[in-house]
């Protein structure tokens, strides 16, 4: 067949797909089934879709293939949201389980401006206010106001963990990789730590401190799991550096710091980062379930708090909170991975 | 030219043995390696692959401990020159490091400040033909670049000694016979001590003052040839009848060691 042939191909495969596609649903929505029949549809229709931007991606020229495969990687979940959005209108998702986007993106409006009375915070801590804070309370008027904030109490909460967490764990690992000693006393129980759920010793940790309501045991748990992960990775990363770097460092005159800087460190960095990216997303997830069990401000803390008032537009609206900075702080480690690891692309 | 008798050799090895302890028992790599290297000297190492030439090297660099025996380095008068450089069989050059800085990386660790070792950097990548790749990384130029970063790297930090390991292993035939061309004129120039590896004999012949020949494993010196050849030398230098001569004569025993290296690894 030649290319012009197999594209006509195509283009009518798509139209037939495309239509089937309508048909199906159409027909389900029309006769009252939909509902009932909710999971196969979706998932039939799911398989539907790939096929037909299989076929459109073998049209699309090698010059706009970059944008088509933009369009499929952002296009895909904006249509959910759509499609989620029209659902809900029509009666097709419980809106109550599943409120529509529009209505999450009200809530998280609502919360973002404004002050729930009850709790005493807001998402952001009103950054509109600092001025009219720091004109009556100065520098105290101003941290009391950006006190109330949720998300700052979380992002704080995890920097710390992460920073308290990450520099050590480098550390030992660095040390455990390049000490066989240390590694063969520490690995067993580092280990052990490792598959431990962090939540499950909060408890001691909570004990550990003078005021167990207060910030430090969050903090420390977070910096805990972070650490392990890191130690962990680090001393992987530095085993698999090639002993023939080492040697090179070492002929060329390196004493042992010089040979750490710039040869066992750069030499062990991929792993470092794939683990500080494994690191951010523990991080998070204790940071949050944490919040879940004991807080009185936070991210976390603002989502359950409104599953339990039974706002569930709120409570969606601090899921996606939390996603947004999930994706903030990948994005951020990306950054610095280009500032450090400028010789990889 | 029998430089045994000179009094101070730049490299002496004495009664060497390396017995590597591993866990299916010892196994030795190197056995009764007695090598006097006169300063200014190029001797090259050839012999059955495995047979210890590498760990050899790596002794003599300090980077691995002998068994037993003894391997000095003269130092020379200047006092902060690094006593030997080696160009590793697995180039070694860090990926991490653009082309240049790998080039500097010698003088970095001694401390010589950045502009000055740059410019050392700068001037030796030029006469390899690659200045153009200073700001590279590793991963971006060819096998062939990658063997002269190393190489260059090792000239750059101007040791007392050279210690190269299959510096142009990897090459092909035409570019190999280019940096041979290179190496001998660099080595005319600068006149150092130089310890060669190379599985190639044509190569042996061709760089060194003296070619030492290795048995299969355990390494042992079988013999070694005083090459004659009049300096300079350089490619044409392969068509003299002589070069023919010795290629022949140490092909003769290599050849026996290599068919045996290959009936012990059945
Ligand atoms: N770290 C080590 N532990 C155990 N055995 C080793 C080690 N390094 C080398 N050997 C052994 O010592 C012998 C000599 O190795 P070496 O690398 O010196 O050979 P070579 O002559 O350089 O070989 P090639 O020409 O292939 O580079 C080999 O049999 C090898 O298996
Ligand atoms: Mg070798």
């Amino acid at each position: 067949m030649t290319e012009q042939a197999k594209a006509a191909d195509h283009h009518r495969m798509i139209w037939a797909l495309a239509g089937a596609l309508v048909l199906l649903n159409g027909a389900l929505v029309l006769g009252g089934l939909w509902r009932d029949w909710a999971w196969p549809a979706v998932a039939v229709s799911f398989v539907m879709l790939v096929l037909i931007c299989e076929r459109v991606g073998r049209l699309v020229p090698a010059r706009l293939r970059g944008l088509y495969e933009r369009a499929l990687a952002l296009g895909f979940p904006l249509l959910i949201l759509v499609l989620w959005q029209i659902g809900g209108t029509f009666g097709l998702i419980n809106p109550i389980w599943f409120p529509p986007p529009s209505q999450i993106g009200k809530a998280l409006w609502d919360v973002t401006v404004n002050f729930d009375r009850f709790s005493e915070t807001s998402l952001l801590g009103r950054p509109w206010l600092i001025p009219q804070a720091w004109s009556e309370g100065g520098l105290q008027g101003v941290g009391a106001l950006l006190g109330e904030s949720h998300l700052l109490a979380t992002v704080l909460r995890v920097l710390a963990g992460f920073v308290l967490g990450a520099v050590p764990g480098i550390l030992v690992g660095v040390v455990m990789g390049v000490n066989q000693t240390v590694r063969l006393m520490l690995d067993t129980t580092l280990s052990a730590i490792y598959v431990l759920p962090k939540i499950a010793i909060f408890p001691i940790v909570m004990l550990m401190f003078a005021d167990p309501f207060g910030e430090g045991p969050k903090i420390v748990v977070v910096a805990l799991a972070v650490f392990i992960l890191m130690a962990i990775n680090t001393m992987a990363g530095v085993r698999q550096i090639d002993p023939v770097y080492l040697m090179a460092g070492r002929n060329y005159g390196a004493g042992p710091w010089q040979l750490l800087r710039h040869v066992i460190l750069p030499g062990a960095m991929p792993v470092i980062f794939a683990g500080l990216r494994i690191a951010l997303g523990t991080a998070m997830i204790v940071i949050i379930s944490v919040e879940f069990l004991r807080a009185k401000q936070g991210v976390g803390y603002m989502t359950y708090y409104y599953w339990e008032v039974l706002v569930p537009e709120k409570m969606y609206a601090g899921l996606v909170v939390v996603m947004a900075m999930g994706v903030g702080f990948t994005a951020a480690l990306h950054w610095l991975q280009k500032r450090l690891m400028p010789w990889t692309r | 030219m029998n430089t045994e008798t000179t009094p101070a050799p730049k490299i002496r090895a004495r009664a060497v043995y390396k017995t590597y302890d591993t866990a299916s028992g010892p196994t030795a790599a190197v056995q009764d390696f007695n090598l006097d290297v006169a300063d200014g000297e190029f001797v090259a190492i050839v012999g059955p692959s495995g047979c210890g030439k590498s760990t050899f090297l790596r002794m003599v660099a300090g980077l691995e401990g002998i068994s037993s025996g003894s391997i000095t380095i003269t130092p020379g008068p200047e006092k902060d020159r690094p006593s030997n450089s080696v160009v590793f069989q697995e180039y070694a050059i860090f990926p991490w490091k653009t082309v240049i800085e790998n080039v500097a990386f010698g003088l970095q660790m001694r401390g010589i400040p950045a502009r000055e070792r740059l410019e050392v950097a700068r001037s030796w990548l030029d006469r390899v033909g690659l200045a153009k790749f200073a700001d590279y990384y590793p991963h971006q130029i060819s096998g062939g670049m990658k063997q002269r970063v190393s190489i260059v790297r090792a000239l750059a930090n101007d040791p007392e000694v050279l210690l190269m390991d299959e510096p142009l292993g990897a090459l092909d035939a035409q570019t190999r016979v280019v940096l041979q061309e290179e190496l001998l004129r660099i080595w005319e120039e600068t006149r150092k001590t130089v310890l060669y590896i190379t599985h190639s004999l044509e190569e042996a012949v061709l760089l060194g003052d003296r070619v030492v020949l290795m048995s299969a494993q355990p390494g042992r010196i079988l013999e070694i040839y005083d090459i004659g050849l009049p300096r300079p030398r350089s490619f044409g230098t392969t068509t003299l009848p002589e070069f023919a001569e010795y290629r022949a004569m140490i092909w003769d025993k290599l050849s026996a060691e290599v068919t045996r290296a290959m009936e012990m690894q059945k």
